[in-house]
């Protein structure tokens, strides 16, 4: 592959993320325009900047290695990273917009009235958006290794560099501009190149490598599929989503509960559209490139597949593109979540000042460097699930049940964020650990969302049903305002 | 094996932490034990601690929850079997044995009517086979006089101690039932200060803008209608009753109606740049905060400027705050003047800047009060941090939609 097209294309998209961020405000309006100025975010626009921020190095890259890898298994990932936003729209979505906190702790601390409660959530909010950002990281790192030959520390030491610089020095100022941007560049980096390749091979040149088949055994099918991690999985993905700080913090955008609502509907639509794309490269995969079908190679499919099929310059060009549409994916989301780490970190612990925010900045870059340079990826798609099944059972049963249920006091929402930490932390450092000593658990480790998350519930509901003395004396005020629909606006 | 390297790094550190946390328990132990001093004195510790538990939960009243709550720490205090807290309006909270609260009320009562501690021996309390017979001291809390409820002790034989120490309490819960309501008065008095100071419509600019529209009147009669209608929005906003706080969003159309009305006066003199965004239009801020700035701006910074000049607003996000300024190139505010204004002195220019700035620190604390840049001749910039996560307080909603007249869509 030629190094040029990955120099040029990755440092294209940077300098075009880091000037519409910079810039993006700076374009005055005369007063003319003054109620133009003063709209607010058309939920379309949210959504598309929702989008952005969410389809991170997992579903750019991950997805079509997965299908590559095993086969009809890895269509639950699409499916559930989709979906989450179905649960989000039922059961978060507007209440958490009508509550008017800005980040989770925020919300953990207006509904359960505690600071420890609250500092637990900023802990666990601080946790889950390192370990999201290192496999952006790992991402980059493959990219720059496969497109320009450079050693892959220098991928992810240039992303974090590029989105601590950006952050602190306050770039991301008009952020749903930008991300609204990445989220149209990410579709139209992979579904052009998906349209042309088929065109392509629709002429019957060049043939596929395996016959029908090979390429799409019965042993890969949905025939074979693991009950048990199946539905683990997508515990941990239709839950995981309500957790995460960064697409949360979108929802403030939205002016009122509706608009919150409307957003999440146009998010599930988008994110439908953008998925049929890594899975169609996918398929395109296991016919004419079964020869990357390896654990760590396999997520270079997207990267690699347009040059292999349409050798020349078309194919180089459309190379350029998917490499830019990835770098948008890695430098959106890792920009994302620096922000809200930025936010709770400089809020919690460094008294909110905009030198604290800074300092938070590059401290949130860098601490997920470290892990991903000292560990190597197996897999992006599988490694930000396992974020999912944390985040699942973490803040997800603290989220639901402190929008619906009255009962819950701070007690026993630090026990089971407490307890789900526990087990799900331990599930996916140990679990290679401890399944090499116990083979029989294998599954249950490396898919734990399905007994985490219920167990978590469950301690939380019986922490709280044991500490009725707890329940915050506003208990009624707040829920009354999340579930109050607001008065129609003009 | 990276993946172990990583693992071992992550148990190394559980480890650590778990070492540290038993450190610091066992040294607070160790230190614990050596201050202990006599029994005496332990007691008296042990006593105070109780009563300073008990203390948060009494300040909002004797109302169900709280009751429950400072009930339990108040048994404890007195060393009593069970404890009845009644308010005044006859409800009773039992610390202990459920089955007094058939008693409790009465007794409450017969010790309000009396005014002093009353006991009472071998009530019949409970029924059937786990029926029993106890003694029981009643005691009234009175604040300013007026009967505010009374605690009931109930213990199987009363002794005199007991009945001085209900005594005791019931004055001790009353004084703390008091400082509760000077904190509720405290509170209320902050509130009404914040409603005092919200910003009034200056009569200045109603005698402006009336004289701008009449000369439109003859030369330019649509114009004129616009204006009209735009002032009358600008009223209807300023003179609202409900809510003391308002979004960015609603904030910056009042400005628009505001700067259209001054422009009539200023023409093109008057120019004025937008750098909004979006991110933060839903931000609450307290009512008719971002307005009197501008105002500021044109009323001292461009009226007398020679040319007139612009004013930039922008509003910008800043992570979890939103970042509003107003900046004009007028003939700026001697600083020593505007010092003199922002700190209360005599009421005169500057009065808008001096009201914003009260508000902002009355109700986001003193690190978030106006931050002023400005010299004689070098203009103004005025700048202010709001925090974008404030759970607690809610935008009064816009008003209902104007009367169809064919500017509701713009």
């Amino acid at each position: 592959m030629n190094p040029a097209i990955g120099y040029t294309a990755i440092v294209a998209v940077a300098l075009a993320s880091a000037l519409i961020g910079f810039y993006g405000l700076r374009v005055s309006r005369t007063t003319s325009d003054f109620y133009v100025a003063s709209r607010r975010v058309r939920p379309w626009w949210n959504a598309s900047a929702i989008g952005g921020e969410y389809l991170s190095a997992a579903s750019f890259l991950g997805i079509a290695g997965l299908i590559l890898l095993t086969g009809s298994a890895a269509l639950w990932f699409p499916i559930g990273y989709t979906a989450g936003y179905l649960m989000l729209l039922l059961f978060v979505a507007a209440p958490l917009r009508r509550s008017g906190a800005y980040t989770i702790p925020d919300f953990t601390e207006a509904r359960l009235e505690s600071r420890w409660a609250r500092r637990v959530t900023s802990l666990l909010v601080i946790v889950i958006g390192w370990f999201y950002i290192v496999p952006q990281l790992q991402g980059a790192a493959l990219t720059v290794r496969i497109t320009t030959g450079l050693p892959s520390w220098v991928g992810s030491l240039a992303v974090a560099v590029i989105v601590a610089v950006v952050v602190a020095a306050g770039g991301m100022r008009s952020i749903t501009f930008v991300q609204a941007f990445q989220f149209w560049l990410k579709l139209t980096a992979l579904a052009v190149p998906v349209v042309v390749l088929l065109l392509a091979i629709g002429g019957g040149d060049p043939p596929a490598q395996l016959t029908r088949a090979d390429a799409f055994p019965a042993a890969a099918g949905p025939g074979s599929l693991d009950v048990y991690r199946t539905v683990s999985l997508m515990v941990a993905l239709l839950l995981g989503t309500l957790g995460l700080p960064h697409v949360l913090v979108r929802f403030y955008t939205n002016p009122d509960g509706v608009a919150a609502r409307r957003t999440t509907v146009i998010v599930l639509v988008l994110l439908s559209v953008f998925y049929l794309f890594p899975t169609a490269f996918g398929f395109l995969g296991r016919a004419f490139a079964p020869d990357i079908a390896q654990p760590g190679q396999a997520d270079a499919l997207v990267l690699v597949l347009p040059d292999r099929l349409i050798p020349g310059p078309v194919g180089q060009l459309l190379t350029a593109l998917v490499i830019a549409g990835a770098f948008a994916a890695f430098l959106s989301t890792s920009s994302g979540l620096v922000v809200s780490l930025a936010g709770v970190i400089s809020q919690d612990l460094l008294g909110g000042s905009v030198r604290g925010f800074r300092i938070a900045a590059v401290a949130s870059s860098f601490v997920p460097l470290v892990v991903a340079l000292a560990t190597e990826s197996t897999g992006l798609a599988g490694s930000v699930g396992l974020v999912f099944a944390f985040t699942a059972s973490t803040l997800c049963p603290m989220l639901i049940l402190g929008i619906w249920w009255r009962g819950l006091t701070a007690r026993g929402a630090i026990a089971g964020m407490t307890t789900g930490a526990v087990l799900s932390g331990a599930a996916i450092l140990g679990g290679a650990s401890i399944s090499a000593l116990v083979p029989e658990v294998r599954p249950f480790l490396e898919q734990p969302a399905a007994w985490t998350v219920p167990l978590a519930v469950l301690v939380t509901v019986l922490v709280s049903r044991g500490d009725r003395r707890g329940l915050p004396r506003g208990t009624d005020a707040f829920l009354t305002r999340l579930h109050v629909p607001e008065p129609e606006r003009r | 094996m990276p993946e172990s390297t990583l693992l071992a790094a992550a148990a190394g550190a559980a480890a650590g932490a778990l070492a540290v946390a038993v450190m610091l328990v066992l040294r607070r132990l160790v230190v614990a034990s050596k201050e202990l001093g006599t029994d005496a004195e332990q007691a008296t510790y042990q006593t105070l601690h109780l009563a300073s538990r008990a203390a948060k939960h009494l300040r909002g009243g004797i109302g169900e929850v709280d009751a429950t709550r400072a009930g339990r720490h108040l048994r404890a205090l007195l060393g009593c079997e069970s404890l009845a807290l009644v308010d005044p309006a006859g409800g009773v909270t039992v610390e202990g044995d459920e089955a007094v609260r058939a008693v409790a009320g009465r007794l409450a009562a017969e010790a309000d009517a009396s005014g002093r501690p009353q006991v009472q021996r071998r009530i019949r309390i409970g029924v059937g086979d786990t029926a029993r017979e106890t003694d029981a001291v009643a005691a009234p809390i009175r604040t300013d006089g007026r009967p505010a409820g009374a605690i009931v002790a109930f213990a199987a034989p009363v002794r005199a101690g007991l009945v001085r120490a209900t005594g005791e309490v019931a004055e001790w819960v009353a004084a703390q039932v008091e400082l509760g309501e000077l904190d509720a008065s405290r509170a209320a008095l902050a509130e009404a200060e914040v409603r005092a100071l919200r910003a009034q419509i200056s009569p200045h600019f109603i005698y402006n803008s009336l004289n701008a529209i009449a000369s439109f009147i003859n030369t330019d009669p649509a114009e004129a209608r616009e204006l009209v209608l735009e002032f009358a929005d600008f009223t209807r906003y300023s003179f609202r009753r409900h809510g003391d706080f308002t979004t960015v969003a609603e904030e910056l159309r009042s400005i628009d109606s505001y700067l259209r009305l001054e422009r009539a006066r200023f023409g093109d003199r008057l120019t004025v740049t937008l750098q909004i965004a979006p991110e933060v239009l839903s931000t609450v801020v307290p009512f008719l905060s971002i307005q009197p700035l501008v105002e500021n701006a044109v009323r001292h910074g461009l009226e007398s400027k020679e040319g007139g000049g612009r004013i930039t607003i922008t509003a910008g996000d800043s992570g979890a705050f939103a970042e509003l300024s107003v900046e004009d190139d007028g003939v700026g505010i001697d600083p020593t003047v505007l010092e003199a204004a922002l700190a209360g002195g005599a009421p005169g220019e500057h009065v808008g800047l001096r009201n914003v700035d009260a508000r902002l620190r009355q109700v986001y604390g003193d690190e978030h009060g106006l931050v002023v840049e400005t010299n004689i001749g070098a203009g103004t910039l005025v700048r202010m941090r709001v925090p974008k996560s404030q759970p607690g307080r809610m935008a009064a909603s816009a008003e209902s939609p104007r009367p169809a007249d064919g500017r509701l869509e713009r």
